[in-house]
C-alpha cells in the first residue's frame, strides 16, 4: 500500500529540523507580543494577556510544524503592518493613499480575498478539466493567498474599529460578516493543511465549491445590505468569552464544511463520476473522519464556551435559545455520525450522506437561525 | 452474575451503539420544536395563534414549554441511562484492556490480524535485544511471554486514551444531572407537593397570598428583581407557566442610580446598576455596580443585569380635547392608570432621547462601478447615508374604552423638522402588530400647538360654519375687486363655502373625495378638487383670524410661510378624523426615573455543569486523539519473526505506521549478529 499520509513529526525531531526563518518568525512572535504587552497593558484585562502570551507558544508551534502556515501568518503581518503605517492614525487615508484604496484596507484585502477564492476554484477546477497539475498548484497558491489577504483584512479591520474611536474598538469576530470572512480564512487553512497532510490538491475542486459559497454570500451581504460597516458592541458582547468562543465554533464549522465536501467527492466517486480526479475511498473516509473529528472537538469547545459566555451575560448557561438549540442539534448529529462510525457495517454512503445533512444542519444553526428564527427571541435582550 | 433474559435483554438495548445512535437522533429532532414554536409565551398569544381547538392540545403536548415537558425529559433520561449503562457495561473490559498486554496472545490469531508480517531474523538473540531496543525507542512499554518455540513480546501505547471513553460519558451524565438541578423540576416538585400555585392579574405585591410566595431557603430558582431608582426590594419575581410566584432573596437590595451610555449613534454601550446590598441576617451593607457581563455573588445567588425599564417617570401633560373646548393640565406616571373622559389612560413608556436615522437613502442612479468602490477602502465608512439626530422625549400610552378596547399613542415632546415647516408627531394604532400611523400637527410661530387646536375647533363647529362662509365670501370678493360682484354672487360664493365647510367637517377630505367621486365627471375631477383646496384654506385663513381675534390678537399678513401653515393645518384637521382619541396629550414636563431589572439565580447544578464539561471536553480530546496501538513481535527460534499491529480505530494512520514499523523491525531484526550488536545500545 502507497503511504497516503504523512507523517507528523516528533518534537525533538522538529526542532532540529528548525531554520533561520523560523526562528527569526518566533523571534517577531515574542517581539510582537512583547511590544503589545509594553505598550498596550492598560487596555487589556488578565485573560487578555494570558491569551496574548500564550498566542506566542501556539502560533510557533504551528508554524515551525507547518511551513505554509507560517509565511502565510508572515505575509499577512506585514501587509497589515505596512497598511497600519499607510493609515497614519486617519481613516481618510483609506481613500487617497493607492496602497491603502486598491489593496491594504480592510474592505479591499476582503475584496482580493473574494477575488482569489473564486480564482482558485477556477484554478483547481481547470486542474481537473485539463488534467494539468500546474493549474492545481496555482489552486493551492491562490487559496493561499486568499487566506493571507482575509486575514489581512481582519487584522486592519481590527485596527479601522480602534481608529473610528477607541470605545467602538474590538476584534472583528462580532457579526455575521467578519465571521464569514473568518469562516473563509479558516475553512481555506482546514483544507489546506489536509492537502498537506495527505498529498493530495484533488479534494481542492470540491472544497473550494463550498468556500466560494461562502464568499457568494458574504458579497451579496455586503452589497445589499451594507454588512461591512463596522458596528459598536452592544453590552452582551461586550465579553472576552466571545473573542474565543467564535473562533472555537468557527473551526468547527469550517471543518464541517470541509467534511461535507469529502463526503461529495466520495459520493461522486462511488457513482464513478470523475473518478480518475478523486483519491482512493479510503482516503475520503479518514479524511472525512480527521475533519469531523477535529471539528467536533472544536465544537464541543465552542458550545462549552458559549455556555460560560450565557451564564455571565444572561445569567443562565442554558436557556434553549433557538441559536443554543440549534448548536446542540449539530453537536448531536456529529454526535451520532462518530458514533455510526464505530458500529461495524454502517460505512460509507450511509456516512457520506449524513456528513452532507450535518452540513445543511450546520448552515442552518449557523445562519438560518438568525435569518428565519431571529424574530422569535431576541438575543441578548438588552 | 445471572440475569433473567429480559433484563439481559433490556440491557444489551440500552447499552447499544445504535439504541445511542437513535436517541442522539431522536433528541436533536425534538430539540427543533422549541426553535419553532415560540416557548414560555402568554397563553393568550397561543390562544390566539392556534384558536381554541389546537390550544389544549398543544398545551397537553407540552409545546409551549417543550424543554420542561415530560416526553422530552424523558428522552434525557433515556439518554442518561443509556450511556450510564454503557459506561457500567464497559468498566470491566475497558480496564482490563487498558491493563492488559494480551502477551499470551496465540499465533493463529495474530495471523488473523489485518496488519500483520512476516521476516526471516538474522539472529535469534540479538532479534530480542533490537526488537527491545525498537519499542523502547519508539515509546511503546511491552511485556514478554518466552514460549516453546521463542519469544512473545506485546507492546502497546497510547491504552490510558480509553479513559476518555469514561470521561466523555461519565461527564454527559454528569452535565444532565447538574442541569436537572437547576431545570424547574424542582419548582414543580414544591408546586405539586409543597401546594404552592402560581397568582394570576395584576396586583400589590403585599396582596399576593403565602401559596404563591417559596421560601427562602430554595436551593434552586431563576426570577427577576425590579427596583426603581431610589427604592428597594428584596423579592424576585418567578414567571411560571400563565402566572408569577414570588421568591423572597436573603438580602435587599436598594438601587442608587441605573446608567444607560451610549455610542455616538445612539446605539447601548453599558448597562450599569449602582446597587447597595443589605444582608437580612447580619444587617451587614455592600456597595456594588451589577453590569451586563459583570454578575455578581452573594450569599449563593447571583446577581445579573438583566433589563431595565422605566421606574414611574413623572409626567406633567396638557390633554387638548377633541371635541373642542378648553385644554386641561393634568399629572401622571409612567405605570399608572388613570380615568380620562370616559376612558382609562395607562401610561406604559417614557424615552428621554430618540436617536434615529433620518438619512435619505442614496439615489438608485449609481454606476455599477462606483457601487462597487464605496464597498473598498476602510469599513469605516458610512456607505448607508447615516444621520443621526435626536428627536427627543418621547412618550408612550394607552385609551382604553369602557369596552376594553385600546389603542396606543406615542407622542413626541419636540417639534420635528419637515420640509422646513414643523411638527408635532402624534402617532397611534390599533394593536401591536401595527406600526404607528402618525398625524403631523403643525406647530405656529411660536411654535406652540395652541393656534391649531384652535383653529380646528372653530373649523369643525357647526355654529361657526355660517360666519366662516360669510367671511370667505367677503374676502373673495374684496381680491376680485374688478368682477364687482354682485349680492348674488356673494350669496352663491357664501353658498359654495358653506357646502364645502360642512361636507369637510363630516370626515376631511375623506367625505370630500367621496362626493367628488360621485357627481364630478372624471375628466373635471383634479381641477374640482384643486377648487375646493383653495376654499378650504382660505376658510381655514378665516378661522385662524376669528381665533385671533376671539384672543384679542392682532390679525396677520398672509405670507407664504401663512399659507404653508394653513395648509398644514387642514391636512392635519383632516388626519384628525382617523385619530381615534378624545384627547391628544402633549408632553410639556417629565422627571425620568429609571427601573433596573436584576436577575436573582440560584443554580445548584452550575459547578456540576462545569465539571461535566470539563470531563467531556478531556474525555472528547483524549478519544479522538490518544491513539490505542498495539504491536506484537513473535520471534521464532526456527528464524522467523511474526509482527502484528492493531489500533482501536480505523485510521490510514494505522496503514502508514503498520508500513513504518514493519520496514524498520524487518530491518533490524534481519541484520547478521555482528551488525546488530554494534547498534544496540
Ligand atoms: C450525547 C451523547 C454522547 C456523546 C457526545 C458521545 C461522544 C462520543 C465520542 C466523541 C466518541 C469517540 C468517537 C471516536 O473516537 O470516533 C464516543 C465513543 C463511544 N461512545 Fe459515545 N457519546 C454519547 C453517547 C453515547 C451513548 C448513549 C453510548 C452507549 C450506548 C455511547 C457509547 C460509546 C462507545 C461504546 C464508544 C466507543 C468507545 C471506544 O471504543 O473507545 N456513547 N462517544
Amino acid at each position: 500500500m502507497t503511504e497516503l499520509t504523512r507523517a507528523p513529526t516528533a518534537p525533538a525531531e522538529l526542532l532540529r529540523r528548525l531554520g533561520l526563518i523560523d526562528w527569526l518568525y518566533a523571534l517577531a512572535l515574542v517581539a510582537g507580543a512583547g511590544y503589545a504587552l509594553m505598550h498596550f497593558c492598560g487596555f487589556m484585562d488578565a485573560y487578555e494577556k494570558s491569551f496574548l502570551v500564550l498566542a506566542v507558544p501556539l502560533f510557533s508551534w504551528l508554524g515551525w510544524r507547518w511551513s505554509g502556515l507560517r509565511n502565510m501568518l508572515i505575509a499577512a503581518a506585514i501587509a497589515a503592518f505596512a497598511s497600519i503605517t499607510l493609515y497614519a492614525q486617519d481613516l481618510g487615508r483609506a481613500e487617497k493613499v493607492f496602497l491603502l484604496k486598491y489593496f491594504l484596507s480592510s474592505q479591499t484585502a476582503i475584496m482580493w480575498m473574494s477575488a482569489l477564492v473564486f480564482f482558485a476554484t477556477g484554478a483547481y477546477w481547470l486542474g481537473v478539466v485539463a488534467r494539468a497539475q500546474f493549474a492545481s498548484r496555482l489552486g493551492s497558491a491562490l487559496t493561499w493567498s486568499a487566506a493571507g489577504a482575509g486575514l489581512t483584512g481582519l487584522l486592519v479591520r481590527w485596527y479601522e474599529s480602534y481608529l473610528i474611536s477607541p470605545d467602538v474598538g474590538h476584534i472583528p469576530v462580532a457579526n455575521l460578516y467578519e465571521v464569514f470572512v473568518l469562516f473563509t480564512v479558516l475553512t481555506a487553512l482546514i483544507y489546506l493543511s489536509y492537502e498537506r497532510r495527505y498529498a493530495t490538491r484533488q479534494l481542492g475542486p470540491f472544497v473550494l465549491l463550498v468556500i466560494s459559497a461562502a464568499v457568494g454570500f458574504l458579497l451579496w451581504y455586503s452589497f445589499t445590505r451594507n454588512a461591512q460597516d463596522i458596528q459598536p458592541l452592544i453590552p452582551a458582547l461586550q465579553s472576552y468569552w466571545m473573542k474565543i468562543h467564535v473562533p472555537a465554533n468557527f473551526i468547527g464549522y469550517g471543518a464541517f464544511a470541509v467534511a461535507a465536501m469529502v463526503a461529495v467527492a466520495w459520493l461522486c466517486a462511488e457513482r464513478g463520476i470523475l473518478k480518475a480526479h478523486i483519491p482512493p475511498l479510503e482516503v475520503l473516509d479518514d479524511v472525512m473522519y480527521r475533519a469531523i473529528g477535529i471539528g467536533f472537538a472544536f465544537f464541543t469547545v465552542a458550545t462549552i464556551l458559549g455556555a460560560l459566555w450565557a451564564a455571565e451575560a444572561w445569567g443562565t448557561y442554558w436557556q434553549w435559545d433557538p441559536k443554543e438549540t440549534w448548536a446542540l442539534i449539530v453537536w448531536l448529529n456529529y454526535a451520532a455520525w462518530l458514533h455510526m462510525r464505530l458500529t461495524k457495517g454502517l460505512r460509507g454512503a450511509v456516512l457520506a450522506w449524513w456528513a452532507l445533512i450535518g452540513l445543511v444542519v450546520t448552515s442552518f444553526a449557523f445562519l438560518g437561525v438568525n435569518m428565519v428564527l431571529s424574530g422569535l427571541h431576541s438575543y441578548g435582550s438588552l | 452474575m445471572k440475569k433473567t433474559s429480559v433484563s439481559r435483554a433490556l440491557f444489551e438495548l440500552l447499552s447499544s451503539m445504535r439504541f445511542a445512535i437513535s436517541l442522539l437522533t431522536l433528541l436533536a429532532i425534538a430539540s427543533i420544536i422549541g426553535t419553532v414554536l415560540k416557548q414560555n409565551d402568554a397563553y393568550n398569544a397561543y390562544l390566539n395563534q392556534f384558536g381554541p381547538f389546537w390550544f389544549p392540545i398543544f398545551e397537553k403536548l407540552g409545546l409551549y414549554a417543550v424543554y420542561n415537558a415530560g416526553w422530552f425529559l424523558t428522552i434525557l433520561a433515556f439518554l442518561v441511562v443509556s450511556t450510564s449503562v454503557c459506561i457500567v457495561r464497559q468498566i470491566h473490559p475497558m480496564t482490563k484492556e487498558m491493563r492488559a498486554f494480551k502477551e499470551h496472545a496465540r499465533e493463529t490469531s495474530l495471523r488473523l490480524f489485518k496488519h500483520h508480517a512476516e521476516f526471516e531474523i538474522g539472529d535469534y538473540a540479538s532479534a530480542e535485544q533490537s526488537t527491545r531496543a525498537y519499542l523502547q525507542q519508539i515509546g511503546f512499554s511491552s511485556r514478554e511471554n518466552p514460549r516453546e518455540d521463542g519469544l512473545l513480546i506485546a507492546a502497546k501505547r497510547g491504552a490510558w486514551g480509553r479513559w476518555g471513553y469514561f470521561l466523555a460519558h461519565g461527564g454527559l451524565v454528569v452535565i444532565c444531572l447538574g442541569g436537572l438541578l437547576d431545570g424547574n423540576l424542582p419548582l414543580k416538585l414544591q408546586m405539586a407537593l409543597g401546594g404552592k400555585k402560581p397568582t394570576q392579574g395584576n396586583q400589590l405585591i403585599a396582596d399576593i397570598p403565602a401559596a404563591s410566595r417559596l421560601s427562602e431557603d430554595n436551593w434552586s430558582y431563576r426570577g427577576n428583581v425590579f427596583i426603581p431608582e431610589g427604592r428597594s426590594s428584596d423579592t424576585a419575581i418567578l414567571n411560571v407557566a400563565d402566572g408569577i410566584l414570588l421568591q423572597p432573596l436573603p438580602f435587599t437590595i436598594s438601587l442608587q442610580k441605573f446608567h444607560i451610555d451610549h455610542y455616538e449613534t445612539g446605539q447601548p454601550k453599558r448597562f450599569a446598576s449602582d446597587i447597595i446590598l443589605t444582608d437580612k441576617k447580619t444587617g451587614q451593607s455592600l456597595t456594588r455596580t451589577i453590569e451586563v457581563n459583570k454578575p455578581f455573588e452573594y450569599a449563593g445567588v447571583t446577581l445579573y443585569q438583566a433589563s431595565f425599564d422605566d421606574g414611574g417617570s413623572k409626567l406633567s401633560l396638557r390633554a387638548w380635547p377633541l371635541a373642542g373646548g378648553a385644554p386641561e393640565d393634568i399629572e401622571g406616571a409612567i405605570g399608572e392608570q388613570r380615568p380620562l373622559k370616559g376612558y382609562t389612560v395607562e401610561y406604559t413608556a417614557f424615552r428621554p432621547f430618540n436617536v434615529e436615522n433620518i438619512a435619505e437613502p442614496p439615489a438608485d442612479s449609481q454606476s455599477a462601478l462606483t457601487q462597487f468602490e464605496a464597498h473598498l477602502g476602510s469599513a469605516a465608512k458610512r456607505t448607508e447615508h447615516k444621520d443621526f439626530r435626536n428627536l427627543g422625549p418621547s412618550l408612550t400610552y394607552k385609551l382604553r374604552d369602557s369596552a376594553g378596547q385600546a389603542r396606543e399613542f406615542l407622542n413626541y415632546m419636540l417639534p420635528m423638522e419637515q420640509d422646513g415647516r414643523w411638527f408635532l408627531m402624534a402617532g397611534m394604532r390599533e394593536s401591536q402588530a401595527e406600526g404607528f400611523r402618525f398625524m403631523r400637527i403643525p406647530v405656529d410661530d411660536a411654535g406652540r400647538v395652541d393656534s391649531f387646536f384652535a383653529i380646528r375647533t372653530i373649523l369643525l363647529d357647526p355654529k361657526q360654519h355660517e360666519r366662516l362662509a360669510q367671511r370667505f365670501a367677503k374676502a373673495v370678493a374684496q381680491v376680485d375687486q374688478a368682477a364687482n360682484p354682485s349680492a348674488d354672487m356673494q350669496a352663491k360664493l357664501k353658498e359654495t363655502g358653506l357646502r364645502t365647510l360642512q361636507l369637510f367637517s363630516l370626515r376631511g377630505f375623506e367625505s370630500l373625495g367621496a362626493f367628488i367621486d360621485k357627481s364630478i365627471p372624471e375628466k373635471e375631477r383634479e381641477q374640482v378638487a384643486g377648487n375646493f383646496i383653495q376654499i378650504l384654506k382660505s376658510i381655514v385663513w378665516q378661522a385662524w383670524m376669528v381665533a385671533r381675534e376671539e384672543q384679542k390678537l392682532p390679525a396677520l399678513e398672509p405670507t407664504p410661510q401663512h399659507n404653508a401653515f394653513i395648509g398644514d393645518v387642514l391636512n392635519s384637521v383632516s388626519d384628525s378624523f382617523h385619530y381615534a382619541a378624545p384627547v391628544y396629550l402633549q408632553l410639556s414636563q417629565f422627571e425620568e426615573i429609571q427601573a433596573s431589572v436584576l436577575q436573582a439565580t440560584r443554580s445548584p447544578g452550575k459547578k456540576w455543569v462545569y465539571l461535566g464539561s470539563l470531563l467531556l471536553v478531556l474525555g472528547v480530546f483524549a478519544m479522538l486523539y490518544v491513539r490505542e496501538r498495539r504491536i506484537f513481535v513473535l520471534i521464532k527460534r526456527d528464524g522467523k519473526a511474526l509482527f502484528a499491529l492493531s489500533s482501536n480505530r480505523v485510521s490510514l494512520d494505522v496503514e502508514r505506521e503498520f508500513a513504518q514499523h514493519r520496514d524498520a523491525l524487518r530491518q533490524a531484526l534481519n541484520t547478521p549478529a555482528a551488525d546488530s550488536m554494534k547498534t544496540a545500545p
